[in-house]
């Protein structure tokens, strides 16, 4: 642990807000992707602010309710909304239905391949649909909680409870399951194909190792984690849920096992998102009380964005170059940072 | 606290077995003129048709928190939908949860207790029990999810009134106090309750532990003119109390209250709760209490579901308010000698 660091409002700290273009979205804000370079907020219901670089903004509507799930790969964003749809959204703000399920279910996630194929799940069933626009499906025990394609190949994880799931949707081979007690929400697969994470109903992380399903039990903290971030390179894994932004050493082979995570940037709140740059060490994280900070992950130096004082940070992204930083709390007040 | 708590949305748990009429309160409640927007977690689609409330299709998923506390199981399904509804705060006032007949309530009631999210935005009202009463005394013998669902309850409407005789009706009112005698209980023939005697009950806010004390049947309302029509099929181990009110001790749920005017130690008092949901947590389903501690001039309130205990000092005892302790479990199989035992050893001496 290193020393306790000033609080964000002491001057000792490095400090950008007045480089930060403000943005009111007027709506609840759940995330941010970009595309291209327009900033993607992600309402709590129906709409999608598409920002540019100089604040202006246009609103388009993706859904008829609620937003559950979203997915980006800088090129277009995938929303699951309560009205049973899956929609894509791109950078010139067209909107094209990509699926609806047949009950009308709650899309509660989605997921896209560097290919171009994605894939959603409605209860128990997820489903792929792939270039060749072929729609393959399969059900897991229990309603699926997340999804994650595998960075190579046509490889789908889902997690739900006891374990995850990986299926390959193009090989008739049965499905590979991954036990481990409890419920499984998120899920990642770490950048070089090795490790697969799920983050827990509980406090906690739980991780295989996939030459070996060797467990890794990543526990610890006072919160539940709704934002993992994989570090440039895939060297650390970022996660929110504690009162420091927890970091999760992935470079060797054995992974996090039998080791330690860093903790960068403690402040008085619990961290909300979390969101490396994808090219330097450096991360962004936010925090319940609204910070907004940028860490180096090397020394824990921290610079700051945004002053606490709001409602929870509840989106944070870099564009894929890394020049622009985008955030926005729980009630639509964001901003945009360029580097 | 109360302020925090008002502004959550509340939670109705709708229970009942199989037949005895849930869907017809919903329908109800649904229907009827009160301005109010439900958002409905159902089990199945299609017999609800009312437009302008939300109606969300569940499968009731269950599953073990990872906290090594067996009978702590939570509703998973529930987790996700609370998190996806909370993005439409707003459209609605409040939610209901519908079971299926042969759900256990008390996964349903934890959730609310356990998990942070959801507890940060929603609050638990009440669980209410819709019994029939043709069938449920034969229920009570042979299904222990219905006897799980009378326990459990803070409402019971017992309906179909209507398809019984008083004596019958007498009979299975009997069999609901053996087991629940704190719950409010509604006679009602399809359902035809007020509404606010089934939502914003507040049974599970600490500031309104107030009924503690058994619901007594209101004897006036049920006549004691059946007495007089004596006919066949009550030869049960019941003995009559003169006004028509039997006395059932159901042989494995049951209510157990204590009670004591002289003050606790709260030091001995404490751990003594905490261990007992601890061993016992299996079998208590229900627990609550207002107590009054040794030098303290706050009543000290909780309650409990299974091994999940809340409490807080509440207000100051007023001024001539008898300083009672009472507490009350509703279980299976109480050992109750040993509960007894162990709430004397913590009167202060």
């Amino acid at each position: 642990m290193k020393e306790f660091t000033p609080a964000p409002e002491s001057a000792s700290i490095v400090s950008v807000t007045d480089r930060v273009k403000p943005v009111a979205l007027g709506m609840g804000v759940t995330s941010v992707h970009f595309l291209a370079d327009r900033a993607a907020f992600v309402g709590g219901e129906e709409n999608v602010a598409l920002v540019d670089a100089k604040g202006e903004f246009t609103t388009v509507a993706v859904h008829s309710g609620a937003i559950l799930s979203t997915a980006s790969d800088g090129k277009r964003l995938v929303v699951g909304g309560d009205d049973g749809k899956v929609v894509s959204l791109d950078a010139k703000g067209e909107v094209t239905l990509l699926a609806t399920d047949p009950k009308r279910r709650w899309i509660d996630a989605v997921a896209l391949h560097p290919d171009g194929a994605f894939a959603w799940s409605a209860g128990k069933t997820a489903s792929v649909k792939s270039g060749k626009n072929e729609e393959k499906s399969i059900d897991v025990p229990s309603t699926v909680g997340g999804l994650a394609f595998a960075p190579k190949g046509l490889r789908l994880a889902i997690a739900h409870y006891n374990g995850a799931t990986l299926w390959f949707p193009n090989m008739a081979a049965t499905a590979e399951f991954l036990p481990w007690a409890g419920s499984h929400l998120g899920v990642t697969f770490s950048p070089d194909n090795k490790f697969l994470v799920t983050s827990m109903h509980e406090a906690a992380l739980h991780g295989w190792r996939l030459a070996d399903n060797r467990h890794m039990r990543m526990t610890g903290y006072p919160g539940r984690v709704r934002s993992m971030s994989w570090s440039a390179g895939g060297k650390a894994l970022a996660t929110s849920g504690a009162d420091t932004v927890i970091l999760w050493p992935f470079a060797s082979k054995d992974g996090p096992m039998g080791k330690e995570p860093a903790m960068l940037a403690p402040l008085q709140a619990r961290v909300s998102v979390v969101a490396c740059h994808p090219k330097n060490d450096i991360l962004a994280a936010g925090y319940s009380d609204g910070t907004v900070l940028m860490v180096r992950l090397e020394d824990g130096a921290e610079i700051l964005v945004r002053r606490n004082g709001t409602p929870p940070v509840s989106a944070l992204a870099w564009n894929a170059k890394g020049t622009l930083l985008a955030f926005a709390d729980e009630n639509g007040d964001g901003g945009l940072l360029e580097l | 606290m109360s302020e925090a708590t008002s502004q959550k949305i509340p939670v109705t748990v709708l229970t009942g077995y199989l037949g005895a009429g849930k869907t017809t309160l919903l329908n109800r409640i649904l229907s009827e003129n009160h301005g109010k927007k439900y958002a409905v977690i159902v089990n199945e689609f299609g017999e609800i048709g009312i437009d302008n409330d939300l109606i969300i299709g569940a499968d009731e998923e269950v599953f073990e928190m990872n906290n090594g506390c067996i009978c702590c199981t939570v509703r998973g399904d529930l987790v996700r939908i609370m998190d996806g509804l909370m993005k439409r705060k707003g459209k609605f006032d409040a939610i209901i949860v519908e079971t299926t007949g042969l759900a256990d309530p008390a996964p349903v009631a934890q959730t609310f207790f356990v998990d942070e999210d959801v507890q940060k935005n929603a609050r638990l009202d009440a669980v209410v029990t819709v019994a029939d009463a043709k069938w449920l005394s034969d229920r009570l013998k042979d299904a222990p999810e219905a006897k799980n669902q009378i326990a459990f309850a803070d409402v019971i409407v017992l309906n179909k009134t209507d398809l019984v005789t008083k004596p019958e009706l007498a009979e299975v009112e009997a069999r609901i106090r053996g087991i629940n005698p704190y719950a409010k209980l509604h006679r009602t023939e399809r359902c035809s309750v007020a509404l606010a005697d089934v939502l914003d009950r507040g049974a599970f806010d600490l500031d309104r532990i107030l009924d503690i004390e058994p619901d007594f049947l209101e004897a006036d309302d049920h006549d004691h003119d059946h007495d007089h029509h004596h006919h066949d099929g009550h030869d049960h181990h019941h003995h009559d109390h003169g006004h028509g009110l039997k006395h059932y001790h159901d042989e494995d749920m049951q209510s157990l209250a204590l009670k004591t005017d002289k003050p606790l130690d709260p030091n001995v008092f404490m751990p003594w709760l905490q261990n007992l949901v601890q061993v016992e947590g299996g079998k208590i389903l229900r627990s609550k209490g207002i107590l009054a501690f040794h030098d303290d001039d706050d009543r000290y309130v909780f309650q409990g579901v299974h091994m999940m205990l809340e409490g807080n000092h509440q207000r100051k005892w007023k001024e001539g308010e008898p300083r009672e302790s009472r507490l009350i479990f509703i279980g299976r199989e109480l050992p109750e000698e040993v509960i007894r035992k162990g709430f004397e050893s913590c009167i202060v001496s």
